[in-house]
């Protein structure tokens, strides 16, 4: 049976999901960090919060204030009189080592392509990624745009602890590790930059929508730059348009 | 300043408050209790506002000490609780004084408890909340479960009248009230008639971010990977083992297993209250049904609070006994 799209489902009493496809999509996304944006913009009375994912936004309200079949019908409204823009999206070019002891599975991701490390690099580099939805734990960036020769299925077993800065390729995601954690994903460098810190003004540097790309740094200028991190510092700035 | 000393900590003894909000975009969860109507009352108890911080512990608090004299509440469920080896009552205020022994024992017929005092915990805010998120270190005590010998400032509160709760908070064994979706067409009809019609037994595997069930295995027959989405306190997803897994207080933001039912937020507390090895069964609601329940309950509990009565003295259970 053929889904029928856009669908917006009940989550219990406190939460809608709006969603525009059950596929990942660039489209799509645009369709879903659109639609919040607009609802930022023009709120509708009784929502509480929201967050977009790949292909859904999730809309948390308030049953004492509307209800799910009301904001439904609202929602579905807003959905019809979208305009898609994303004029305003940022761009970052985000320093990677690539390799060393975070990025344990470069050379052998690279035999399995069979690449060399420098055409694996240089082709992870090369990519435009997008920012589909920051999700699972705080700051974490799941990316469209990995190259369809780098796609790669996770390891049968997650390894218990990746790091905080390692760049990731699950599937056919790539992804910036925000927090230390286990992961099945495999791992072939890591940034200086740390997206989330809860102790700095912004805590998060990225959101969704926004486009990365990847820059190969070496370990003189990583050591540079983990120090201006260590003290506080962004470091990743948007790129001027 | 006045501070609270832990002697001894039961096995999660954590810092919380009503949770973080307004951060689901960038992947943080709520946190918070697992039991928001315990806790809440054990704040109104003490004569804090709803956005204190109190402890919460799971199974038995352990022991403590405080600086200056405070007021504390225990609920949650059932609990020995003794002053110096003097037993008092939870769901009631009682006063500590400095050198005196706080200790919060075993909870029975129930999982989580609420320790609140005079003032609240007063640790430092973080992102809007001092609610403790143990999986990514955020909140409360340096981002972990509490320790002996660890210290932490309390709050200063003019003194209230100590209150007790008169009637017990809700406690039933109908069962959980559970609303369709958002991928409840993964699952076939035989796959609800299982999910519905058999029953389920609280697993020993759950902790403040997921509970476990065990019981008749639910096949999802559109395959368990969906493109990953947002998931909610009471989310339940079902993997590929057909082992159901609902999402609690502090879930990851967003999965990627298909979820076929969402509990009743009214429901949430009681399952999370539901000690490992007891049996439960769901049942199905509409959306608009649970969303008049939970309104009908807010304003329950508000009555509640508001409706706490008055001792005019603390009295032990020991000095109840001797009269």
């Amino acid at each position: 049976m053929a889904e029928m799209f856009p669908r917006i489902r009940a989550c219990g009493d406190s939460m809608l999901s709006v969603e525009l496809a059950d596929y990942i999509d660039d489209d799509v996304n645009r369709r879903i960090i659109a639609l919040f944006d607009e609802l930022n913009r023009n709120p509708i009375a009784g929502i509480e919060e929201m967050a977009p994912t790949y292909r859904s936004l999730s809309v948390i309200y308030d049953p004492a204030i509307t209800r799910g079949g009301a904001l439904a019908d609202v929602l579905q409204k807003r959905l019809q009189a979208l305009s898609v823009t994303d004029t305003s999206s940022r761009c970052f070019s985000v320093p990677v080592v690539y390799g060393a002891a975070v990025g344990i599975d470069l050379d052998a991701l690279a035999r399995m392509k069979d690449m060399t490390t420098v055409e694996l690099v240089n082709l992870h580099a090369s990519a435009e990624y997008r920012v589909y939805m920051i999700g699972f734990a705080p700051g974490f960036a799941y990316l469209g745009g990995l190259p369809d020769a780098l796609h790669t299925p996770r390891l049968a077993a997650p390894r218990q602890r990746i790091e905080a800065s390692a760049i990731g390729i699950g599937g056919k995601q790539a992804s910036i590790n925000s927090v230390p954690g286990p992961s099945g994903w495999r791992f072939i460098g890591r940034t200086p930059v740390r997206l989330f810190d809860p102790y700095r003004t912004p805590p998060f540097l990225l959101k969704a929508g926004d486009r990365i790309r990847f820059r190969p740094i070496g370990e003189a200028e990583a050591a540079r730059l983990d120090t201006m991190v260590a003290a506080g510092q962004t470091v990743l700035e948007p790129e001027a348009a | 300043m006045m501070h609270l000393r832990i002697l001894q900590a039961g096995p999660m003894v954590t810092v919380q408050d009503r949770g973080r909000r307004g951060l689901l975009h960038s992947g943080v969860s709520g946190s918070g209790p697992m039991d928001t109507p315990s806790f809440r009352i054990a704040n109104a108890l003490v004569g804090n506002g709803e956005d204190m911080a109190a402890l919460e512990f799971a199974s038995a608090g352990g022991t403590f000490e405080v600086t200056e004299p405070v007021r504390f509440a225990v609920t949650g469920g059932d609990v020995d609780i003794r002053i110096d080896g003097s037993a008092v009552r939870p769901w009631e205020s009682h006063n500590l004084f400095p050198g005196s022994t706080l200790v919060v024992g075993g909870l029975r017929s129930a999982v989580w408890g609420y320790l609140a005092f005079s003032g609240g915990i007063d640790t430092p805010l973080i992102l809007g909340s001092r609610a403790t998120h143990l999986r990514t270190g955020l909140g409360g005590h340096e981002g972990r479960c509490l320790r002996a010998s660890d210290l932490l400032p309390i709050g200063c509160l003019d003194p209230t009248p100590h209150l007790a709760l008169t009637k017990l908070w809700r406690r039933s064994n109908r069962p959980i009230n559970v609303v369709a979706g958002p991928q409840d067409d993964y699952f076939d009809a035989s796959a609800w008639r299982t999910f519905l019609g058999s029953s389920f037994v609280v697993s020993s595997s759950r902790d403040r971010m997921a509970q476990m069930l065990d019981g008749p295995v639910i096949s999802a027959c559109r395959g368990n990977d969906i493109v990953s989405d947002g998931t909610t306190f009471g989310s339940i997803q079902v993997p590929g083992s057909g082992r159901p897994i609902v999402l609690m207080a502090e879930r990851q933001t967003t999965g990627g297993y298909p979820k076929i039912a969402t509990v009743a937020s009214i429901d949430v507390p009681r399952l999370a209250q539901t000690p490992s090895g007891s049996a439960i069964r769901f049942r199905l609601i509409s959306q608009a049904a649970a969303e008049a329940l939970l309104v009908a309950e807010r304003q329950a509990l508000q009555d509640v609070m508001t409706g706490l009565s008055e001792k005019t003295e603390p009295m032990s259970v020991a000095q109840e006994v001797a009269l």
